[in-house]
């Protein structure tokens, strides 16, 4: 994991998230700038996958159990695709606000693997 | 405007739904790791956790879902979080002791900004909104 990467990751996720859910709550729906909010916060995801998968050859190992970074890691990757799926069928202002949710969710679950990778609390 | 009559997905219960799952794969991904890893180090804590996830999962299905059953279904589910998250916050701060590890529900749902207490009202109110009509 590298830790400015991580952080940008979250910025942006946070930015898409609240984003959508503005223009959502201002009865847009889902266009090319939200969707393509997710679909960015989706691909630094799968970035993400691949330094965290070739990391530890560099000597950049987590700090915390790796099965609970893992679970976090696949999950997270999980959530864009569906957002996006949900946002080109259900063309409603409540699927815009389902995007901003989503991208939301991510930025807490990459903070949670920012914490198991470099801060070992628990 | 939509011609279909009201019901508990349309709409802000869309987001609501989308939310409840999140909470589903939230709860059941800490108790599949939990389970998986240190099953041994509180099987009280973690198998609580492993049922809030299904109750979770069953409260996502029974808001999407139509008809009379599913809405009763939908109470019974967001009425058992609620309990679950005042009775088990309540006693993680008065018996830290049962709570070493963590569940969705510890100190009120904290660990998930208190989302798993918010929630099941959001929820309560949405459903009596949504009543189906006599």
């Amino acid at each position: 994991m590298i830790e400015w990467f991580t952080f940008a990751q979250v910025g942006v996720a946070i930015i898409a998230g609240l984003l959508a859910i503005a223009l959502g709550l201002g009865k847009r729906k889902p266009d090319d700038i939200t969707l393509g909010a997710t679909a960015l916060v989706g691909v630094l995801l799968v970035i993400q996958l691949v330094v965290a998968i070739v990391s530890p050859a560099f000597g950049n190992s987590a700090t915390g159990n790796l099965l609970e970074f893992y679970t976090y890691l696949v999950t997270a990757v999980l959530i864009p695709p569906f957002a996006i799926v949900w946002g080109l069928v259900d063309r409603t202002r409540w699927a815009t606000v389902v995007l901003g949710v989503a991208c939301l969710a991510v930025a807490v679950m990459v903070y949670r693997m920012y914490q198991i990778w470099f801060v070992q609390v628990a | 405007m939509t011609t279909t009559p009201s019901t508990r997905s349309t709409g802000f219960g869309r987001v609501l739904i989308v939310v409840y799952g999140l909470l589903a794969l939230a709860a059941t991904g800490r108790s599949f790791y939990q389970i998986a890893s240190e099953y041994d180090a509180a099987p009280f804590a973690y198998t609580l956790s492993a049922l809030a996830a299904v109750v979770y999962i069953v409260a996502t299905i029974a808001l999407v879902k139509k008809g009379d059953v599913w809405y009763r279904v939908a109470w019974f589910t967001i009425g058992f979080e609620l309990l679950g998250v005042l009775v088990i916050g309540t006693l993680s701060i008065f018996d830290p002791e049962l709570f070493t590890s963590k569940t969705v529900w510890s100190f009120y749902g904290r660990g998930y900004a208190f989302v798993p207490l918010v929630l099941p009202i959001v929820g309560m109110v949405w459903l009596y909104l949504r009543r189906p009509r006599a």
